[in-house]
């Protein structure tokens, strides 16, 4: 760690204080991590177990170590599966789009009513996400206001539909997860050196290039937060595709939900579930080799 | 990655301000803000519109919103708090929202801080664990909580729900914090307690400030998702009902027009709170 | 269940799960060290039944749904001889399912329930909390798994794999029906012993209904004779179909005129190839669960698989839905009951099955039917719905008339005739059936 001259000095005077302080970082992570063991891990651990086990519900589950749950879960879904990766990186880019450009303009622009503006932003999120989801469906229904309008006017032939298609899937959680995407944006610019941005804007003859050139080099840990908060979220999605889509539109967790919920092929389930996890850990892994950064949730 | 911030020997010196150039292109971000603002809330008008809806009952059926514009009326918001059922899930919500949000802000600040601020043996396996939380199926997390909780015979209600709550809030959280941290100028506490001030009084009046704005976007990202919950709070709520899991039932057979009109008061209160913010806010500009 | 090196040991229990012990009883406390022993026994061993195992679940023999519970055990004559009146009762039922009256403030209440709280002096708090049967099973699930109280004291399934499985696991409460006066007096043939619960041992019938075709008349001009109008492709992307396991699976068999309760795997085959095509062909919108009536109301869904009732229900109470139809199309209809049942551990049993029996006097049964517009178990209301009919005026006696004289309240012999019942799925048929038929909804 490196620290300015005067605080190494002063610790040279009070050795115990380094070791003291080795520990603070432990301290501090305390009490969410047990929080988090109790109520995450020892459950997880459990359908990690699962995952290997075989049998049924009538007659119980017996742990085999039966790693073929794995390749069965990956053989049967892999179409979906690809699918529910294809949607989870559509959503992810179109919300980098839509969102940078806000998270930018409040972070730089919003003065002192930042604060106000970021709560503008989460309120909708308030409301609901069923409501807002039937609201959606209220609004994007064939004789809606958008549709049916667009009809009568006989811009769109009277069949046209949205729900029940991937279009209504990916745009309904690219709505769901704006949030997402833009706190961790906004977090990370909003503590961008002004000066950095001025000198910059000296440096370069043009806004666009100093953006390119600075800013945006220094807004890379919240792009990266924003991508990963959004990807796993919208790749594991199932609430949405439920609701908007229909037949040949369903995600990874459609399957999940129906074998947990429906088939109670719990071994399968978990196996299914842990696939995901998996397939996306090594996903974040790659994009940060790719970005540079050792850590993956930065 | 850590953001480096300028060394101020090396900044620039200060240029005289430029005059703002008049150009219509400085309209383009305020107006795509505000563009954008108006369509995360849009389907919000639309269920403010409804909530002065009438509806045409027949007989002995509860009143439901109709999707299409019969009437004005205020009729929903004198009968606000008429059916039990919703008012008692309302404030459930309300209830588990705020208590998992405070706790997961707290627990969530220190994790991020420790990953933010400080290098030690098992950082990467925090962050690992991080990682999995945020990646685990709701599904799958919802079952197997549920039946954990009955393992340990805990029986599934509000409590059960405000742990799970908190769970699942605490990395988002930590995210959002550790990345306000990592950026921060360690030269401000240095500073701190060469000044005399004391590990603990640095960390009130200067390190939390510096990372509240982290704090306060997590806390709120925290309310969001507890509100916004169903997966998880329909498999380890018990007979306590919360409001998306009563509303999603409820929308199966048709939506009584007092959520539109419960729902059209949280955003109009949070209106409300946001304008406070941007009054005070010129007031102290 | 796991390989317990350890955990298995501490209560010399046999490391192969047996269905007692999901029905074992749970001490409600577990000491902290036995969780943490558990715990410590490594990633490999661990899991919830190994948590279980080490807080001493213990091992009863012999799975329920086969020989009566022994003496003392819950559900045999002796148990229920303890039982005593609570006064409460907590029942979960679908919803639009009971009768219900506003008053002048607006609140709601359900007649028939406090005509039976003014008889009995018992508080029912009734819940419309039952959207599909597979995920309120799998939301009760935990908690029967490990022998605690569900909060539920009366839950209504529809006959089907989930209510099978929970027969089978003994996840019900054994019923006493010297306990149940008005149903033994008044229960009708339909709802008397039938397939799924021979002798009415674990279930007593709520009300029945049919799996039919509904349309809107407005989009949709000429009339659904057949189960093949739902493969037209001049209503491509307005057509419907029920997405739970049961409904679909077993119309297509009707559809090709297969008798599904005496089907075999060959047969399920055929069904889902036809349920293949279909979706295939790009006419679906969707598969429905109770949502499909909310679309149809929006105007979105034009034509769909539904339930008899609800459409019943909409037709008659509401104007702007005069447009819909219902019908059984020429290939046949399914016809379904929904169960009331006692979860096994439920706080309040007696409460819970005089509560039942209680739908079972005729005029009470009457008057549901004539609010839910469903096929009701007891035929002595029938005469008592025809009968206010008569006597109504106005409104009232339109709606009672149309109720009295539907078929699908009160279906004629040869329209019962040509309904068939649900396939009984045993054992490895349910894996069977559901790798066959989940796939093609989940696509």
């Amino acid at each position: 760690m490196e620290r300015p001259l005067p605080a190494d000095l002063h610790q040279l005077k009070r050795p115990s204080r380094s070791r003291k302080k080795a520990l603070v970082p432990y301290a501090l992570l305390a009490p969410g991590g047990l929080w988090i063991l109790l109520f995450f891990i020892v459950p997880m651990v459990a359908m990690a177990s699962l995952s290997l086990q075989q049998g049924s519900t009538l007659e119980g589950y017996t742990m085999t170590w039966h790693f073929a749950n794995y390749s069965d879960a990956l053989s049967a879904n892999q179409e979906i599966l690809i699918r529910s990766l294809r949607n989870g990186a559509i959503v992810t880019v179109i919300s980098l789009l839509l969102s940078y450009p806000v998270a930018y303009w409040i972070a730089f622009y919003g003065g002192k009513r930042r604060n106000g503006f970021l709560f503008l932003l989460l309120l909708p999120f308030f409301v609901s996400f069923v409501i807002r989801t039937v609201a959606w469906s209220f609004i994007l229904s064939d004789e809606g206001i958008v549709f049916g309008t667009l009809k009568n006017i006989g811009i769109l032939p009277d069949s046209y539909h949205v729900i029940g298609t991937t279009l209504a899937v990916i745009a309904g959680i690219t709505y769901n997860l704006l949030p997402f995407t833009i706190l961790p944006l906004y977090v990370s610019l909003e503590q961008i050196d002004r000066r950095l941005v001025e000198a910059a804007k000296d440096l370069f003859s043009n806004r666009l290039q100093a953006f390119l050139k600075v800013v945006f080099p220094l807004s890379l840990p919240g792009v990266f937060a924003a991508v990963l908060l959004t990807f796993i979220p919208a790749t594991g999605d199932y609430v949405n595709a439920g609701v908007l889509g229909g037949p040949g539109t369903s995600m990874i967790g459609n399957v999940i939900n129906s074998e947990f919920i429906v088939r109670r092929e719990y071994p399968e389930a978990a196996a299914l579930a842990f696939l995901l996890m998996m397939v996306m850990l090594v996903g974040a892994v790659l994009y940060a080799r790719v970005l540079g950064t050792e850590q993956i949730t930065t | 990655m850590s953001v480096t911030t300028a060394d101020p020997q090396t900044a620039a010196p200060p240029v005289p301000a430029r005059k703002p150039r008049k150009r219509w292109t400085r309209f383009i971000l305020p107006t795509y803000t505000g563009a954008f603002l108006l369509y995360l809330s849009f389907p919000i008008f639309v269920i403010i519109l409804f909530s002065f809806n009438q509806t045409r009952t027949g007989f002995g059926t509860a009143p439901r919103v109709k999707t299409t514009w019969i009437g004005f009326t205020t009729e929903w918001y004198h009968k606000l708090f008429q059916i039990p059922d919703l008012t008692t899930a309302l404030s459930h919500s309300i209830t588990i929202g705020l208590l998992s949000a405070f706790a997961a802000a707290i627990l969530g600040t220190f994790v991020g801080l420790a990953l933010g601020r400080y290098q030690y043996r098992g950082k990467s396996a925090t962050d690992f664990l991080i990682f999995l939380n945020i990646s685990s199926p709701e599904v799958v997390l919802g079952a197997a909580l549920a039946s954990f909780f009955v393992s340990l015979g805990l029986p599934r209600g509000l409590f059960t729900l405000f742990l799970s709550h908190t769970m699942f809030s605490i990395p988002f959280v930590a995210i959002t914090v550790r990345a306000r941290a990592a950026g921060l100028d360690r030269a401000l506490e240095s500073a701190a307690m060469d000044l005399g001030a004391g590990p603990v009084v640095t960390f009130m009046k200067v390190t939390l400030p510096l990372v509240f704005p982290g704090i306060l976007a997590g806390f709120l990202l925290a309310f969001a998702l507890s509100m916004d919950d169903f997966v998880i709070s329909n498999f380890v709520q018990g007979p306590s009902q919360m409001f998306p899991t009563y509303v999603y039932a409820i929308t199966k057979v048709g939506i009584p027009p007092h959520v539109f009109a419960f729902a059209t008061l949280i955003f109009l209160g949070g209106v409300l709170l946001a304008s406070l913010q941007f009054v005070g806010a010129r007031r102290k500009a | 269940m796991i390989n317990h090196t350890k955990g298995g040991g501490m209560n010399g229990e046999t490391p192969r799960i047996d269905p007692a012990w999901l029905r074992g009883n749970l001490m409600p406390r577990m000491s902290r060290r036995n969780l943490f022993k558990a715990a410590g026994v490594g990633v490999g061993a661990l899991s919830l039944s190994s948590i279980l195992a080490a807080c001493g679940v213990k091992s009863e023999g012999g799975a329920q749904g086969s020989g009566p519970p022994p003496a003392g055990d819950e559900g045999s004559a002796s148990w229920w001889a303890e039982q005593k009146l609570a006064k409460v009762c907590n029942f979960t039922n679908w919803p639009a399912y009971i009768d219900l009256d506003n008053t002048k403030e607006g609140l709601e209440r359900h007649p028939t329930l406090l005509e039976f709280f003014n008889t009995t002096g018992i508080t029912v708090t009734y819940r419309a909390d039952i959207n599909a049967n597979e995920e309120f099973y799998a939301s009760i699930r935990p908690a029967l798994e490990s022998g605690q109280d569900t909060g539920h004291d009366i839950i209504v399934i529809t006959n089907g794999q989930e209510l099978t499985e929970m027969i089978q696991l003994g996840f019900l409460i054994e019923l006493d029906h010297s306990l149940t006066p008005y149903f033994n007096e008044n229960v009708g043939p339909s709802a008397k012993d039938p397939a799924y619960d021979p002798g009415n041992r674990f279930t007593m019938a709520w009300q029945s209904g049919m799996t039919g075709i509904a349309w809107n008349t407005d989009y949709v001009k000429t009339p659904v004779t057949s189960f093949m109008d739902l493969f037209n492709e001049d209503y491509a992307g307005h057509i419907g179909m029920f997405g739970n396991n049961a409904d679909a699976p077993n119309y297509a068999m009707v559809a090709l005129g297969i008798d599904p309760t005496t089907s075999t795997p060959d047969d399920w085959q055929k069904a889902a190839d036809l349920l293949i095509q279909q979706r295939d062909s790009g006419v679906l919108r969707k598969y429905y669960d109770q949502s499909y009536l909310t679309e149809m109301e929006n105007g979105d869904l034009w034509m769909s698989m539904a339930w008899s009732g609800d459409i019943l229900n909409d037709k008659l109470y509401f104007p702007e839905f005069a447009s819909f139809e219902f019908t059984t199309p020429s290939e046949g209809g399914i016809i379904w009951t929904d169960n009331m049942c006692i979860p096994s551990h439920a706080a309040h049993p007696l409460d819970a099955i005089t509560t039942m029996d209680w739908y079972y006097k005729p005029d009470i049964a009457a008057q549901l039917t004539e609010w839910n517009a469903y096929v009701s178990p007891v035929p002595a209301g029938t005469e008592i719905v025809k009968a206010d009919a008569e006597a109504a005026t106005g409104a009232d006696a339109e709606v009672l008339n149309t109720i009295a004289s539907s078929p699908y309240v009160f279906p004629p012999d040869d329209l019962s005739a040509q309904l068939h019942n649900y396939r009984v799925l045993e054992g490895d048929e349910i894996q069977q059936w559901n790798d066959l038929f989940q796939p093609i909804f989940i696509s």
